[in-house]
């Protein structure tokens, strides 16, 4: 019992870092209906973003306290990655919004493989470490939790909620929504939609760099890979969902979480990333809008 | 009533002046010229085909003329040439709204949101693109809770008050037409632009809107260009009519001299000239068009 707990909370956190990141997926998808397949190597940008301003704190202030360290990395991450995904979204996918659907699909491809390759050139093709920042354990009875872990639970969410307040309650939330529904119609009520979608874009790499800057924690390594597998992920976390759908976006996020963690648990380790795709292919087959995903209605 | 007149006069919201737009080999308007006047409904009609709704999309931006000149004059005085201007600045800047045949509503937003997406700029540059509304800094707070009274009046006007919190796709036909016009005026337009309004609305419906367009143009002094098929409306409210046929302007003036325009009547009913004289006897006698 303890162990399956035990479990719980590894998949959990896994989970939060996932549904960070499946946000991205999910909105870029809602405003524009795309899938922004660089989304996964803007995630591993915000972890090497993270890194290397670790490296340059601690080289130049000896002995600076960790949650600032953290905060730090995790503020330059986001405007690093929150840049880049403007810069992609205004030179490689505006340019395509109006041609056909496949088009800014397979830019976005092609995004993705600029940023793991510039990465790969720039900061070598090794796994980059970092020397654990948060050591400290709880325990509960038999079940350990870290409070790595609980950091990632409670800035996840922290995050959503405020990004929950951002798209429903403000204003901006609801240009977003209504730029979803009917983009020429939002135009022509004043609504500046390329800015919208750029603040879409910026939005979703906040969160990505945020789940980065977690995930090199968590782990304590960066590689220029880590975009592939665990972007994926997300997007399958965004599919399991229902993609377009926050609400779903974390709970596929935490689903995929907690599936990997007890597959690995009590099957094999090896085989934790089929199981991960295996329902990819099922959900795509028995229920392709996701668990929280609305049935597409066919415009009038 | 056509004017000779080309300069712009103060009481003139709209001019058009040698508008073309063509489509490939297509020749939709064809140097096409009109004047709107301010605070006054002009109707805009025409058989099918006579590119009616093309002149809607050259004025709202969805198209851009082959050539021509459409002026917004404001009530400030400023200008602006809208052939120029992006989709949102016309909006924003010229202060032209408009809505559609069909309807298009966020159906998924509340018909509050739905006001609410309308006033966007000012809630927007209040809430300091956000980052100060979500701190609870600024004028954010009052000017969120203005935006609300006006979606309410307007909400009073149209007569759906008791529908505000419910999504805008699940409103009646006849009331999801009125929220469209609410939602654009919303967006505090000095010409607002209909397109078929009264479309598919039943006879109640239909006079109820004929009683908010009046409310509109003599409450808020909003001036009002309607495309319209039920010539019961067109000629109940309209102050100034405007005939299309193949791209080009056939009649001008007020519905009366409309009615009775030779030309008009052959237009709609497909006389030869030699039938014309018939039949004009008969309109002139039957009365309605």
């Amino acid at each position: 019992m303890e162990y399956f707990i035990q479990q719980l909370l590894n998949g959990l956190t896994l989970g939060s870092i996932y549904g960070l990141v499946a946000i991205g997926y999910t909105m870029v998808y809602g405003i524009i209906g795309m899938i922004n397949f660089a989304h996964g190597d803007i995630f591993m940008l915000g972890g090497f973003a993270a890194l290397i301003v670790f490296l340059i704190l601690t080289s130049f202030i000896a002995g600076i306290p960790v949650a600032l360290a953290l905060l730090i990395m995790m503020v330059v991450a986001m405007l690093v990655t929150s840049l880049w995904n403007w810069t992609i979204e205004r030179v490689a996918y505006r340019p395509l919004r109006g041609s056909f659907r496949l088009a800014p699909l397979i830019t976005a491809i092609g995004m993705s493989i600029v940023l793991s390759n510039f990465i790969q050139v720039t900061q070598g093709p090794r796994n980059k470490p970092i020397p654990p920042l948060v050591n400290d354990v709880f325990h509960f009875g038999d079940v350990t939790v870290s409070l790595k872990q609980m950091v990632i639970v409670v800035v996840t969410a922290v995050l959503l909620t405020i990004f929950w307040y951002i798209v429903n309650k403000t204003p901006l939330g609801r240009a977003q929504r209504a730029t979803e529904q009917d983009r020429k119609m939002a135009a022509l009520l004043g609504v500046d939609v390329d800015r919208t979608i750029s603040i879409t874009f910026i939005m979703g790499a906040s969160l990505a760099a945020v789940a980065g800057t977690m995930y090199l924690m968590y782990y304590g390594v960066a590689s220029f890979a880590d975009g592939f597998i665990p972007g994926v992920k997300a997007f399958t976390a965004a599919v399991l969902g229902g993609i377009g759908s926050l609400p779903g976006a974390v709970l596929g996020g935490l689903l995929i979480g907690l599936i990997e963690s007890l597959w690995s648990a009590y099957f094999s380790i090896a085989y934790k990333d089929v199981a991960t795709f295996a329902i990819l292919a099922f959900v795509l087959i028995f229920k392709p809008t996701g668990i929280l995903g609305r049935p597409e209605v066919e415009k009038v | 009533m056509t004017s000779g007149n080309t300069t712009m006069t103060r009481d003139t919201i709209l001019k058009v002046e040698h508008l073309s737009m063509r489509f490939g080999g297509l020749m939709a308007i064809n140097d096409l010229s009109l004047e709107a006047r301010r605070g006054e409904i002009t109707a805009l009609i025409g058989p099918n085909g006579a590119g009616k709704t093309t002149v809607f999309n050259c004025i709202t931006g969805f198209y851009k003329p082959t050539m021509g000149m459409i002026t917004m004059n404001r009530r400030n005085g400023e200008q602006h040439l809208l052939e120029r201007l992006s989709d949102f600045e016309i909006t924003k800047k010229a202060k032209v709204a408009r809505t559609f045949q069909n309807i298009r509503l966020f159906s998924g937003l509340t018909v509050l949101e739905n006001l609410l997406v309308a006033q966007h700029n000012k809630l927007m540059k209040a809430s300091g693109y956000t980052v100060m509304g979500l701190l609870g800094i600024g004028s954010y707070k009052r000017e969120a809770e203005g935006s609300i009274e006006l979606a309410r009046q307007w909400l009073e006007k149209a007569d759906l008050i008791d529908r505000a919190d419910d999504p805008a796709g699940d409103l009646p036909y006849g009331a999801q037409r009125r929220l469209e016009i609410a939602r654009a005026m919303c967006t505090g337009p000095e010409l607002l632009c209909l397109d078929e309004p009264a479309a598919g609305l039943n006879p109640k419906e239909s006079l109820a809107l004929n009683t908010l367009l009046n409310s509109i143009r003599d409450e808020t002094g909003t001036s009002i260009l309607l495309i319209e098929h039920d010539m019961s409306v067109v000629m109940e409210i309209s102050d100034h009519v405007v005939v299309l046929e193949y791209g080009q302007k056939i009649s001008d003036g007020t519905p009366d001299h409309v009615k009775n325009d030779p030309k008009v009547i052959a237009a709609y009913l497909g006389v030869d000239d030699d039938e014309l004289e018939e039949v004009m006897h008969e309109e002139l006698d039957g009365g309605s068009l």
